[in-house]
């Protein structure tokens, strides 16, 4: 290592012959980067859950376009919308099909078990407005009053009936004093917002939500014909519905401007935001404490080798250098013990924290930005000093 | 028609008078500031020819280690002159002390070798500073150097795992290897015993008379003395004696 690392510098790796010679402190300290990393991937990795988990949801639909009430933040918190405006769409040359869906939130509490929060669609069996073709098909079975189709991915479910469902024996649910029957599974996942998701025909969900009404549906979702552009489609109808109860985007936009709402105005995405600062701030001042340690433990030897004739740029170099090695030898633990984390998390609260491929990247390239300024702010103290007052 | 120096380090004789490697005219130096300044060094004249062995003696706080490290650029000097092989080191910028301190090899008290490099890599450091055409042979330079001074079998040796003796030999190895102009040296011998005490000062006059090397050594070793080309005595921060 030493000698690769002398043809690799040109010169004698003196950052690593420090790191090593003190074996201990060397393990100190790539523990304290590993440690920061590991708090910077947790948060990116709740952030990250955050974002994918509010994105999922809108994954379901096939559709171009999303008409929503314009007080309409995220998927679920939105007015009722007034089904004209859905005819209005239709109206609107291009727009190839409009369908109603209605969205409500449940507390099921089981006779056995813990509280779970369904967020559950209800939709015209009629329109196949999803992308799973197992749901498009499921949904003849939905025509039948009080049957539905539920998340396997609920969290605090209990695994048993989604085997059974799978064998081919519906399996009967009470929830919200109707008996409801869990015909078929489909997968979207749990978020921040909910436990799980059920889709359900619009008769049954008025049935589930007494207070709903048929006119007032939550979202409006639109297939544009084959030939027209969405975006110019969304021009057309935000024009066609100038009535300022709703507001058009496409499917996409939608869950951008909603991750974007999670992440910056919920309290939640702010929190984890703040706990990426924690961490970035944590793993400057360990860095920093590791390698002004080694400066001025060093402080004689650099002296000596300034008196000899070498530049401050050198000492800079050196320390550098250690800054480097400590940010490469600490990302791969910290990596690797953040993704058994990731695991746990995930087996733990059904959040979907996953490791993205770019996010390894960011973090080695913010780790070695984070160690090379700790490095020049510790190199400061010799600038300036006279060789002799340093021994 | 004048022609007005190189600006860079002046290293050859190549004017007409040679200079005295070093020159020291009018040279004051103070430590601390304000109410706590003490005055270290009451106008010190001095200039010693090339080749010589000087030594400079004196009690504990008389001057001498201060002295030497203005001469070697290891202190800023502020009030009077020193010319160091013809460089002017009062008020000397920063590309100019480095250029000098790498004109001389300089021997510490304590022998301050880096603890993680072995007595070969220390040898190396000051070798690497030159630059890569100095580091050509550089490992026959050093091991050579080493062996000379009866390191031949510790080469490989940090430190850590040296006698006192040893590690001071190594030090003087790392000021000699680069070939300077001048040797300071700071007590070289007091972690040595007479016979190699003895014999690391000759070392260091021999290679002065075969390479015009000027060396300039702090000492209270009565041993030594008689290896002396010029015996110079300091006494509360002057000159108080001066002897051939």
């Amino acid at each position: 290592m030493t000698r690769l690392l002398t043809v690799l510098f040109g010169r004698l790796p003196i950052g690593w012959l420090q790191l090593i010679h003190n074996r201990t402190r060397f393990a100190a300290a790539i523990a304290g980067v590993a440690f920061a990393n590991i708090l910077i991937f947790m948060q990116l990795g709740f952030l990250g859950a955050l974002m994918e988990g509010t994105k999922l949801p809108y994954g379901l639909f096939a559709s171009d376009i999303l008409i929503s009430a314009s007080d309409a933040n995220t998927l679920s918190d939105g007015s009722n919308l007034p089904r004209q405006r859905l005819y209005q769409a239709l109206a609107v040359p291009g727009v190839a099909e409009a369908a109603a869906i209605h969205l409500g939130k449940i507390d099921w509490q089981p006779k056995d078990g813990n509280a779970v929060s369904l967020h559950v669609f209800g939709v015209d069996p009629s329109q196949e407005i999803f992308v799973s073709e197992k749901v498009n098909r499921a949904l003849e079975q939905l025509k039948l009053l009080d049957f539905a189709l539920i998340d396997r991915k609920t969290r605090n479910m209990e695994p048993a009936v989604f085997d059974e469902i799978d064998s081919g024996t519906p399996v009967l649910r009470e929830i919200n004093d109707r008996t409801l029957t869990l015909a078929e599974t489909f997968e979207v996942g749990s978020g921040f917002e909910a436990d799980g998701y059920m889709i359900v025909s619009d008769q049954t969900f008025l049935r589930l939500f007494p207070g709903r009404v048929p006119g007032a549906p939550t979202h409006i979702a639109i297939n544009v014909e084959p030939a027209s552009d969405p975006d110019a489609m969304v021009t057309a109808l935000r024009e066609r519905l100038q009535s300022g109860d709703s507001i058009v985007r496409t499917l996409a936009q939608a869950a951008a401007d909603d991750q974007k709402y999670q992440t910056t105005e919920r309290p939640i995405g702010v929190v984890f935001g703040f706990g990426i600062i924690i961490g970035v701030l944590v793993g400057i001042i360990i860095v920093y404490q590791v390698l002004s340690t080694d400066v001025t433990d060093h402080l004689g030897e650099y002296a000596t080798l300034k008196a000899v004739g070498y530049r401050q740029s050198f000492f800079l170099g050196i320390v550098f250098e250690e800054a480097l090695i400590l940010a490469l030898f600490g990302f791969v633990p910290g990596l690797l013990i953040a993704l058994g984390f990731y695991e746990l998390v995930s087996m733990a609260t059904g959040l979907p924290v996953v490791m993205s491929g770019l996010r390894p990247l960011f973090v080695l390239a913010g780790t070695i930005l984070m160690c090379v300024i700790s490095g020049a702010i510790a190199t400061r103290r010799l600038a300036g000093a006279d060789p002799a007052d340093l021994f | 028609m004048t022609v007005s120096p190189a600006p860079h380090l002046v290293t050859e004789p190549s004017r007409r008078q040679v200079p005295a490697p070093i020159a020291v005219q009018n040279l004051d130096y103070w430590f601390g500031q304000g109410e706590a300044r003490k005055q270290a060094l009451f106008d010190v004249n001095l200039e010693i020819e090339r080749g010589e062995l000087v030594i400079l003696m004196g009690p504990s706080g008389s001057g001498k280690t201060t002295l030497l490290t203005l001469m070697g650029c290891l202190r800023e000097v502020h009030d009077g002159s020193i010319r160091l092989l013809g460089n002017e080191l009062n008020s000397a910028g920063e590309d100019l002390l480095v250029a000098c301190r790498r004109q001389v090899g300089f021997i510490f008290q304590a022998h301050n070798l880096h603890e993680s490099l072995t007595a070969l890599q220390n040898v190396r450091m000051a070798l690497e500073v030159h630059g890569s055409a100095a580091m050509q042979n550089w490992y026959e330079a050093s091991s050579h150097l080493l062996r000379l001074l009866g390191l031949g079998e510790r080469l490989d040796y940090l430190p850590g795992n040296l006698s006192g003796g040893q590690k001071q030999r190594v030090a003087i190895a790392r000021a000699l290897v680069g070939n300077p102009e001048i040797v300071f040296a700071d007590e070289p011998t007091a972690a040595l015993d007479k016979e190699s005490g003895y014999q690391v000062v000759k070392l260091l006059k021999d290679l002065g008379r075969v390479r015009q090397t000027t060396t300039l050594m702090v000492t209270h070793d009565n041993r030594i003395l008689d290896l002396a080309d010029r015996i110079i005595t300091m006494e509360d921060g002057r000159i108080v004696r001066d002897e051939r």
